[in-house]
């Protein structure tokens, strides 16, 4: 599936998953699409139906409610699906660590392809953590 | 006989010369936009391959949906659509009338938002059927001027509803733009045609902002796939029907010919996104209003002003 995952990759359509987040993350992924980042430049587009998703950008401390539904999503995206985590909550917890609402870290409820640490992560570093996906899967 | 027309149905002026050319005019849509948002835009190649990427890509059939329609309506869609640009296409590069005339020509440009709208209510999503509820509203404010401003070329080219000999006249007798019917008939159809591709300022069925993609919401893979290739081919069979009609389509000599054809296409195409890029997204109630008041009267006054011969 050599030739696929590079045409995957040419096209990747994100389906944004907010899973309990402080925002702040998410405001950093607006970012992408104003004229100072575009991601289109990479053919990078956020669309509003799951089943239109190539990516799920998951932001937030997987609060216990939340992932049930999270893993819905994952369920209900046509396969193939690429995870990324977004912002240091999804994979240590950051602050809310040892919140008893917490989930885990998102590898434990769906599995994730690339983590993007920070708090909240710069565009730059989301850019540079899609686009090393995107090596690693041509 | 039969290969030859099998050739304009599928490689030239049909589904692989439509699919590639409105592409890259989806592209050239895509890049002009990302400009008047002072953005760098996708690169040229971008809609051929979310096209690919969408064919590769897992078809969700959903338990709720009526899966019978929900699977034709998207193949009875693209078929329509790689046959009007067979119909088109066969009239102004080889000027030769394939299958039918301007009536066959309208009712395969209607089958594409009829089936969009069978296949949204067959999905069985809320979302998809509001959008759908919009799509039927969209049909019947824009059929009325649509249907007046095919009219005054047809008057003006001395009642002929065949697509070859509009064009062989217009190349006579002058372009049916050059009159003061013509203009407004003109402006009416670019209007109708912003309606029909489901661009900007009439979009409200797909709406991303409202109904997360509406109409479209439960397709996936390659059924989605087949509507984005109608989509993007219906930017050179709309844009194309213009110039035929309007602005006398590929006439002259020689390569001059194509040339000026080209560039009353690009004409078009630039029209449209500008009219894209400058105005929002209108309610139900005011785009009714807008087609059915001041447009059906701009496109009736023109009809009249034909028959009367200005």
């Amino acid at each position: 599936m050599g030739w696929y995952n590079r045409v995957l990759t040419k096209s990747l359509w994100v389906f944004h998953v907010s899973a309990s987040p402080c925002n702040n993350c998410d405001i950093e992924i607006l970012d992408l699409l104003t004229p100072a980042y575009d991601v289109e430049r990479f053919g990078i587009r956020l669309v509003g139906s799951i089943r239109h998703a190539d990516l799920l950008l998951v932001t937030g401390v997987v609060g216990r409610k939340i992932s049930t539904r999270v893993l819905r999503l994952y369920h209900q995206a046509p396969k193939p699906i690429l995870v990324v985590a977004v912002g240091t909550c999804p994979a240590g917890g950051s602050t809310f660590k040892e919140s008893y609402t917490r989930a885990g870290p998102l590898d434990k409820v769906l599995p994730v392809d690339i983590f993007i640490p920070g708090c909240p992560p710069k565009p730059e570093a989301i850019i540079a953590g899609i686009i090393k996906l995107a090596e690693r899967l041509t | 006989m039969m290969g030859r027309e099998l050739f304009y149905l599928f490689i030239f002026p049909g589904f692989l010369f439509a699919a590639t050319a409105g592409c890259l005019a989806g592209v050239l849509d895509r890049k002009l936009s990302a400009r008047f948002q002072f953005r760098v835009g996708p690169p040229w190649h971008q809609n051929l391959v979310d096209i690919l990427k969408l064919f590769g890509k897992e078809t969700i059939l959903i338990r709720e949906s009526l899966t019978a329609l929900y699977v034709a309506a998207p193949l009875v869609a693209l078929g329509s659509t790689m046959l009007a640009a067979a119909v088109i296409g066969g009239a102004v590069f080889f000027r030769v009338n394939l299958a039918g005339d301007l009536f066959f020509f309208v009712y395969l440009l209607l089958l594409f938002p009829v089936s969009l709208i069978l296949g949204a209510f067959a999905s069985g999503n809320v979302y998809a059927a509001l959008g759908a509820g919009r799509e039927s509203n969209l049909l019947v404010a824009y059929e009325l001027p649509f249907c007046l401003s095919l009219l005054i070329p047809v008057i003006k080219t001395g009642y002929t509803l065949r697509l070859t000999e509009i064009i062989a006249r217009q190349a006579t007798q002058g372009v049916a733009i050059g009159s003061l019917s013509g203009v407004l008939g003109f402006l009416a159809m670019v209007l109708c045609l912003q309606a029909k591709m489901g661009l900007v300022p009439f979009d409200l069925a797909e709406a991303e902002t409202e109904l997360a993609g509406g109409i479209l919401m439960e397709y996936s893979g390659p059924l989605l796939g087949c509507w984005r290739l109608g989509h993007q081919m219906q930017y050179v069979i709309l844009p194309l029907a213009v110039v035929a009609l309007f602005l006398g389509g590929f006439s002259g000599p020689g390569p001059a010919a194509y040339l000026g054809g080209v560039l009353k296409y690009l004409g078009v195409v630039l029209l449209m996104i500008v009219i894209k890029n400058t105005n929002p997204r209108v309610r139900v109630g005011s785009l009714l209003g807008f087609f059915w008041k001041p447009l059906s009267l701009l496109a009736a006054v023109g009809v009249i002003l034909a028959v009367a011969g200005v």
